[in-house]
């Protein structure tokens, strides 16, 4: 059983900087949470205070049950990727993944095994006595995830794997890396900047801002029902759209007011405040037809970018701007009238002053 | 990490530990690279340097060659190389080299090793301990065997001190010479200290740059730190390490003030026999035999720690 718990996290940087500020987390056995945020949340300080190359200034982790806060790495049953490798340069691809293993005079004959098990797993088997610089940058990576799994660690941690790799080899890895993590059944922490790694791979995921923890859930929960606006704006691409909306009460009827448009919603789906909301809705939950339509909105379009698969449209509804996927052949030109309908069951509420999410009672 | 250059491609793989023929196809592809985009400018650039190497390096090292192969007449002869060979001086002028080079040099690199990582400990003060251990730095090597020779003589500070502590009753003679052996151990401590700081700067700069990522891997794996420092550090530090023996080994070959100030006449070393077939028995061709003499073994010693600490690695 490797499960974490995070008690009240903290670290301080200088006098003033909280890093990580009092994060409680529980990550089970098995489970691969993944820490997302932008740069300078504090996920990687988080991380490596749980890996042991960083001592909190308050709070305790405890793995498995045994409290580690005070064990220096070596002694915590845990095993890192980082992002920049940091493969050996002076040791064989071999050298590099048994390294671990012969810190702790593990038996030649065991050695040899594991490598060469470790290294098919990560198809390295053939170059295993090559130097690092004689390899890409994707098979580099691969010895560093290698010499971490090699350990049969408790715990794996991932400090942002793929970063450093080009578009299409960060597709292939992201797919391998799942497949290797799902076999291998060790609780892993993956730490992002990426919201689609984060998204792809994580059984969970943990959404940091300014040292904080500010939602913990599964990949698709956070992308539909994110606690605040700046989750809502980070995961997913593009960002969740925000329109100044208001809610108008006459009496026992409501009304659901974008600008001028009245928005049909229906009661269980509408929060039980009245004045300004914020409404949020996803671009792909927005249908556009060129023709007008009863109860749509009326919006005007501004930019069509083709994206393949899909067609993204910028359009203003009055002077808010609204991004919506549509099918990718959908003739719309820029400049023309659109008309748009939100899907009322998609929508999200937020406080116009804190930003937090209004969730509907009913 | 290095960008991949068109150039590269075409060198073999290189093979291991030592690919040495694959680095220098790859330099000079790179070079050959350069070279068609910048002109003449780089070759330009070098020139003052390149002047200066000539006229003060180049130019006297050929005269000391030739000087070493003439008689004192200016005719071409071996007779100054047998000279220095026959004299009774030479082969303890060399062994007392060689002795104080496989003496001094060990004793400096565990010392300066161990103050470099002091240094790069990063403790509360550790620029501090910097500074302390350069001090030595900016001593000539005259005034540092001077020092020491205040300290070991008769009357010196080392006598003064036991004397006061009570633990002797009368000054000890510890440069005897009668006892090479005593002056010899002088040296080798008034060398270690004189000149261990310049081996600590030059393995200070090689581990700064060793990116902490590697040590932080290292202790991830469970390397105690006995197993970082032979693993990981010495490894990574390959290229400063050469760097210093070979340049610690030269200036050793030309060990001479401390000599002179701790032994006077009592030990000789080849410089010392260079100064004094020069000055006193006024034959500069013998003494040019025994400046060609160290610059032939600095050469060799250079090879030899060039074959035996590989610095090239494949970095990342």
């Amino acid at each position: 059983m490797a499960d974490i718990h995070l008690d009240a996290v903290t670290k301080i940087f200088g006098k003033q900087v909280r890093a990580v500020d009092r994060v409680e987390l529980t990550i089970a056995d098995q489970e691969f949470m993944v820490l997302l945020g932008p740069s300078g949340c504090g996920k990687t300080t988080l991380m490596r205070m749980i890996a042991g190359l960083e001592y909190p200034d308050g709070g305790r982790i405890r793995i498995g049950g045994r409290d580690v806060t005070d064990l220096p790495p070596r002694k915590r049953p845990i095993a890192m990727v980082f992002q920049s490798y940091a493969v050996f340069p002076h040791l064989t691809v071999a050298d590099n993944i048994s390294f671990g293993l012969r810190m702790r005079h593990t038996p030649k004959a065991d050695i040899r095994r594991r490598v060469e098990e470790v290294a098919g797993l990560v198809q390295l088997g053939p170059y295993l006595e090559r130097f690092p610089a004689q390899l890409s940058g994707g098979q580099r990576q691969r010895v560093a995830v290698a010499r971490a799994v090699v350990m049969e660690p408790d715990v794996l941690l991932m400090d942002e794997p793929l970063s450093n790799l080009d578009a299409l080899l960060r597709l292939t890895f992201r797919a391998e890396l799942k497949r290797l993590v799902a076999e291998l059944k060790t609780t892993t922490i993956y730490v992002t900047h990426d919201q689609v790694e984060a998204l792809s791979l994580g059984d969970r995921i943990a959404v940091m801002r300014e040292g904080r923890i500010i939602q913990v859930d599964a990949p698709m929960a956070v992308y539909d029902r994110p606690v605040n606006e700046f989750v809502g704006g980070f995961i997913g691409n593009p960002p969740m759209n925000y329109l100044r909306g208001r809610i108008e009460r006459d009496g026992g009827t409501a009304r659901v007011m974008i600008g001028e448009h009245a928005l049909p919603v229906p009661p269980e789906a509408r929060p039980d405040t009245a004045g300004d909301v914020l409404v949020g809705i996803r671009a792909e939950h927005v249908t556009a037809s060129d023709r007008a339509v009863a109860g749509a909105i009326e919006a005007r379009t501004e930019v069509v970018e083709p994206l393949g698969p899909q067609l993204l449209v910028t359009a203003l509804v009055g002077d808010q701007r609204i991004k919506l996927l549509t099918h990718p052949d959908f003739a719309i030109q820029p400049d023309q009238p659109i008309w748009l309908q939100p899907d009322p069951g998609k929508l999200r509420w937020f406080d116009t002053g804190t930003r937090e999410a209004i969730v509907p009672s009913v | 990490m290095r960008s991949t250059t068109g150039g590269r491609s075409s060198c073999p793989l290189p093979s291991a530990p030592f690919p040495l023929s694959s680095v220098i196809c790859r330099l000079t592809a790179e070079l050959t690279l350069k070279a068609h985009k910048l002109g003449w400018a780089p070759y330009l650039l070098l020139l003052p340097s390149l002047a200066f190497l000539a006229i003060f390096f180049a130019a006297p090292m050929i005269q000391a060659f030739g000087l070493a192969f003439q008689n004192g007449d200016g005719e071409w002869s071996t007779v100054s190389i047998r000279t220095m060979l026959d004299d009774a001086a030479f082969w303890r002028s060399l062994r007392t080299t060689l002795l104080l080079i496989v003496l001094v040099i060990p004793i400096q690199f565990t010392l300066a090793m161990t103050m470099a990582l002091v240094v790069n400990a990063k403790l509360k003060g550790s620029g501090l301990w910097l500074y302390i251990f350069a001090i030595p730095l900016g001593i000539s090597e005259l005034s540092a065997g001077i020092i020491w020779f205040a300290i070991f003589t008769e009357r010196g500070w080392l006598n003064s001190f036991l004397e006061g502590l009570g633990i002797v009753d009368r000054p000890i003679i510890f440069l005897n010479y009668q006892e090479p052996l005593l002056i010899l151990l002088a040296i080798v401590l008034a060398e270690a200290w004189r000149a261990t700081s310049i081996i600590m700067i030059i393995l200070v700069a090689g581990l700064q740059s060793i990116p902490k990522d590697y040590l932080e891997a290292a202790d991830m794996l469970g390397a105690t730190t006995w197993q970082k420092i032979w693993r990981v550090i010495l490894p990574l530090l390959r290229p400063s390490i050469q760097v210093a023996l070979i340049l610690r080994t030269i200036l050793a070959f030309q060990v001479f003030a401390t000599v002179i100030a701790l032994a006077g006449r009592g030990l000789t070393t080849l410089s010392a026999e260079s100064y004094r077939w020069y000055g006193d028995l006024q034959n500069s061709n013998v003494a040019a035999a025994y400046a060609s003499l160290i610059l032939l073994l600095s050469v060799i010693s250079t090879l030899f720690f060039l074959w035996l600490v590989p610095a090239n690695q494949d970095r990342v």
